[in-house]
């Protein structure tokens, strides 16, 4: 039997969520974050809720970061719950990105956590007549002067009213008894036995169910998608179905979702197609011709001056990719007048609430936004743009909506991981030491504006350069002793290119892609040992840790690049890599096999060592790692976006293949514990190494080193024909 | 009203017959296993089992279905091995793609008790898990067939 869950949220009933914060009356937020009790509540029967401002994206942090909570409240795991994001309930921390759930939401988690246990201890040493030195504590319960006393009993459901200072002294990493040990994530059981509530579930009485129309695959960004004309008629055979519109925004609702599917399929719309993006072939060239914003990064030493008894240079191109999450996003919308509830599975609840306010005229404190799992997004998919398009259908139906955008919405309206154009050039003494390293870089930046506002009117507009969103000193060079090093970055103007974002671990996989096949390159011209020679050139003892741990993983034994030239058709290679991402340590080894008659490569085992300085939980972590090399191999074998000069042609798992079960790796993670270092991100920062290391693994097989992935057969074939 | 066969029962449902049976498990019947995926019948997000066949129930129009049996994720057992097996494998990120996993491992292993490695990869293959989760999924496989230690 279906279990029906209720929740009031805004005057609407949502079915099939878990209740929400029943502790806490619902105001727009965000709450105080200088008050312990916006952290948590501890309920009468002695279990607490702890409100993270963290998104559960699948990576498994509404698990790690309880942990935390638990070993500072010297509660048990099961003890703990946390709830759904929520602009009326929940804090802000900032956005779930730059996998920062842990490393900058982690300390907060835990200073909250222990300040609790200390305002807990003192009620209870009054209670008990005993000294709080004297008091012990597991599972909640507090004993002293032979009694105890649960944390229940002392606050059950009742407020602290204590401001949070941040004071009280965390636990030392030695006494540590759940954080570093491995408990199995609190939402697999309700995943695996069809209870969990993802997005896709949740429901608002009274709801139309409704869809975008756009022309199918997008323009350039700012080029939006004109229509010329709409014939309403053209759906009239559907029941209850409606045409939507405001400027250029348009949708349909209907009364059952497959009246709304088939009413945004058969609603004849003229769109203005005049050409506004590059042909595909000429993208790089004329990125690459752009008149640029230039900016050097980082410089130090004297290009000129360095020793360069060997010089190596490479010229790479990565192609724009898509997030594509295995479900479209969803959103649901209840706009009135004067206030707004939105479900959404965004990343960061407070930034969309406050894009909303500007897209439906109402201020912030009027809306409400509720976050609800959906598919792992791995960094900014149409979440946003969809939750837009929900609020307008709503506002403009004058009813709650249900949106699901359609599997063509989301490829072919993505905000998509830029295309990058790298050049980089290392130069190496007879003895083996870098002496120099310059790195120049192309991209456009990030967009700001979502789809469904511009389309109502709103110019596109650029993102502020964030540091992913260009050339990254940490990836770059910084793992290797460099005296001297210059590296650049060339900004192409965003318009007339396609929408940007972040893609997990953003740029990465093309920055490596060029610099550590120089850096191995250098290790071929050299005749050494491309483990040996990285070795040499670094001090650093977490990159040294990392590329040791990777090595030994994969039972790393000398070796010389591309040292045994095979004629046979199917080769194998064999490479490793470093890289990361804004944070933390990667490594990568990567055997591959190359069929050098059709062109095809596999990715036949991967490893990954990472460190993330304390980590919470291993095999959340491995999980991670996992997700990662799988992810890159998929990336660096398949993923392009593809576009004609008026719009995107790449709108389906089979126009935009991703890696699938036949063709997966077999997969080796390692995580680099360090308990007594600061937490760095997890959720990304092994992929850039993981690149580099098939890039490398590849020219082993061959003796042709890359310039453009992904890799496919006729991309190899050709660079195989160049040879 | 077309009446069908959901998890052992007989359930009547008020959608049209040329709707996707995935909405009407969705919207009429609230189940929470079948989900939107793709539309296109390409990631397997949306299997049930009809008459213990994996069917991808978004391009299943509900009027195709008549009689036949409809098994969703719902409708196995609670302690089904294959669930099991993906729970002690730790084998689930954001899990939307495991309604289509588990359905599909279940078909297999209905048919083939002891799968080897390449049969595994073969029939799961028409599933997708954007995750990157196969290797996991793939040991959870063997553990529910008993073909790695449990
Ligand atoms: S939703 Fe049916 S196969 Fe993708
Ligand atoms: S676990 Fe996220 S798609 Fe498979």
């Amino acid at each position: 039997m279906l279990r029906r869950e209720f929740l009031k949220a805004g005057g609407a009933i949502i079915i099939g969520f878990q209740l929400n914060a029943q502790t806490r009356t619902p105001v727009a937020g965000p709450p105080n974050a200088n008050q312990i009790d916006t952290w948590l509540a501890i309920h009468a029967d002695n279990t607490a809720t702890f409100y993270v401002g963290f998104a559960e994206l699948g990576q498994g942090n509404s698990t790690a970061l309880l942990q935390i909570a638990a070993e500072e409240l010297d509660l048990g795991l099961d003890q703990l719950s946390t709830i759904n994001l929520d602009t009326h309930v929940t804090p802000n921390q900032g956005g779930t990105y730059s996998s920062a759930s842990i490393a900058r939401g982690g300390p907060q988690v835990r200073t909250a956590a222990a300040e609790a246990r200390q305002a807990l201890l003192k009620m209870a040493s009054a209670q008990l007549g005993a000294q709080v030195d004297q008091l012990t504590v597991a599972r909640g319960i507090v004993s002293g002067g032979g009694r105890t006393v649960t944390y229940g009993a002392l606050i059950g459901d009742k407020q602290f009213n204590l401001a949070f200072t941040g004071n009280a002294p965390v636990k030392k990493p030695a006494e540590y008894k759940i954080v570093g040990q491995r408990p199995a994530r609190k939402d697999t059981p309700a995943k695996v036995n069809a209870s969990y509530a993802y997005l896709q579930h949740a429901r608002i009485p009274g709801m139309l169910h409704a869809r975008i129309v756009r022309p199918r695959g997008q323009r350039a960004y700012g080029a939006g998608a004109k229509i010329v004309s709409v014939n309403e008629a053209s759906i009239q055979n559907i029941p209850g179905a409606r045409v939507l519109r405001k400027e250029d925004f348009l949708g349909v609702v209907a009364n059952t979702e497959w009246d709304a599917v088939k009413a945004a399929q058969q609603l004849q719309v003229t769109w203005d197609n005049t050409p506004s993006l590059p042909a595909f072939d000429k993208l790089f060239t004329q990125m690459r011709a752009e008149k640029t914003e230039d900016r050097i990064v980082l410089e130090r030493g004297n290009l000129a001056s360095a020793n360069a008894a060997h010089t190596v240079t490479r010229v790479v191109r990565g192609p724009y990719q898509m997030h594509a999450p295995f479900a479209p996003n969803g959103a649901l919308a209840d706009v009135k007048a004067d206030s707004a509830l939105i479900i959404t599975s965004s990343q960061d609840v407070y930034a969309t609430r406050q894009q909303l306010a500007r897209v439906l005229g109402l201020t912030q404190q009027q809306i409400r936004v509720q976050y609800a799992e959906g598919a792992g997004t791995y960094g900014h998919s149409c979440y946003d743009d969809c939750a837009q398009a929900a609020a307008l259908l709503s506002q403009l139906a004058g009813k709650p909506v249900r949106l699901q955008f359609m599997r063509h919405d989301e490829h072919g309206w993505d905000l998509y991981g830029p295309a990058h154009i790298g050049e980089c050039k290392a130069t190496a003494d007879a003895q083996g030491k870098l002496t120099s390293y310059e790195y120049h870089g192309w991209q456009h930046n990030w967009a700001n504006v979502e789809t469904s506002e511009q389309l109502t009117g709103v110019a596109a507009a650029e993102r502020p350069g964030a540091a992913a969103a260009q050339v990254s000193p940490l990836n770059l060079g910084s793992m290797y002793v460099i005296p001297n090093l210059k590296l650049v970055n060339h900004k192409v103007s965003v318009q007339g290119y396609l929408r940007g974002a972040w893609l997990r671990s953003p740029l990465d996989l093309s920055f490596s892609f060029a610099s550590e096949q120089a850096i191995d390159h250098l290790a071929f011209e050299l005749g050494l040992d491309p483990y040996e020679f990285r070795k040499r050139n670094m001090t650093d003892v977490r990159w040294l840790g990392v590329l040791d741990a990777v090595a030994q993983a994969a039972k790393w034994t000398p070796r010389k690049p591309y040292a045994n030239p095979s004629n046979a058709n199917l080769v194998t290679g064999r490479g490793i890599g470093l890289g990361t991402h804004l944070q933390s340590w990667g490594a990568a080894v990567a055997d591959i096999e190359v069929n050098k008659q059709t062109g095809k490569v596999r990715a036949k085992h991967m490893y990954g060592a990472l460190d993330a300085g304390q980590v919470v939980n291993p095999g959340i972590v491995e999980a991670q790692i996992t997700g990662q090399l799988v992810q890159t191999v998929s990336r660096l074998l398949l993923e392009e976006v593809k576009f004609n000069e008026t719009g995107v042609t790449t709108l389906d798992w089979n126009s935009y293949p991703v890696l699938r079960f036949d063709e997966c790796p077999e997969v080796t993670p390692v995580v680099v514990q360090r308990l007594t270092e600061r937490s760095s991100g997890a959720g990304e920062e092994t992929m850039a190494a993981a690149s580099a290391a098939m890039a490398n693994a590849f020219f082993d097989a061959t003796g042709v080193r890359m310039e453009e992935y992904p890799l496919t057969p006729a991309r190899v074939l050709a660079a195989l024909k160049k040879k | 009203m077309a009446t069908i066969r959901v998890n052992g029962r007989q359930r009547e449902v008020p959608s049209a017959p040329d709707t996707p049976l995935l909405y009407v498990l969705m919207n009429d019947l609230e189940l929470k296993g079948p989900r939107f995926g793709c539309g296109l019948a390409q990631c397997g997000s949306c299997s049930v089992l009809i008459d213990g066949v994996e069917t991808r129930s978004c391009v299943t129009p509900l009027r195709s279905v008549g009689s036949k049996s409809i098994t969703t994720l719902e409708g196995l057992p609670a302690d089904n091995p294959v669930s099991r097996a993906m729970t002690a494998e730790q084998a689930v990120q954001c899990g939307y793609c495991f309604n289509g996993m588990i359905i599909k491992a279940t078909e297999l292993l209905s048919k083939n008790k002891k799968p080897t490695e390449p049969q595994i990869r073969t029939a799961m293959k028409g599933h997708l898990c954007r995750c990157g989760n196969y290797p996991r999924i793939l040991r959870a496989i063997q553990r529910a067939a008993g073909v790695v230690n449990a």
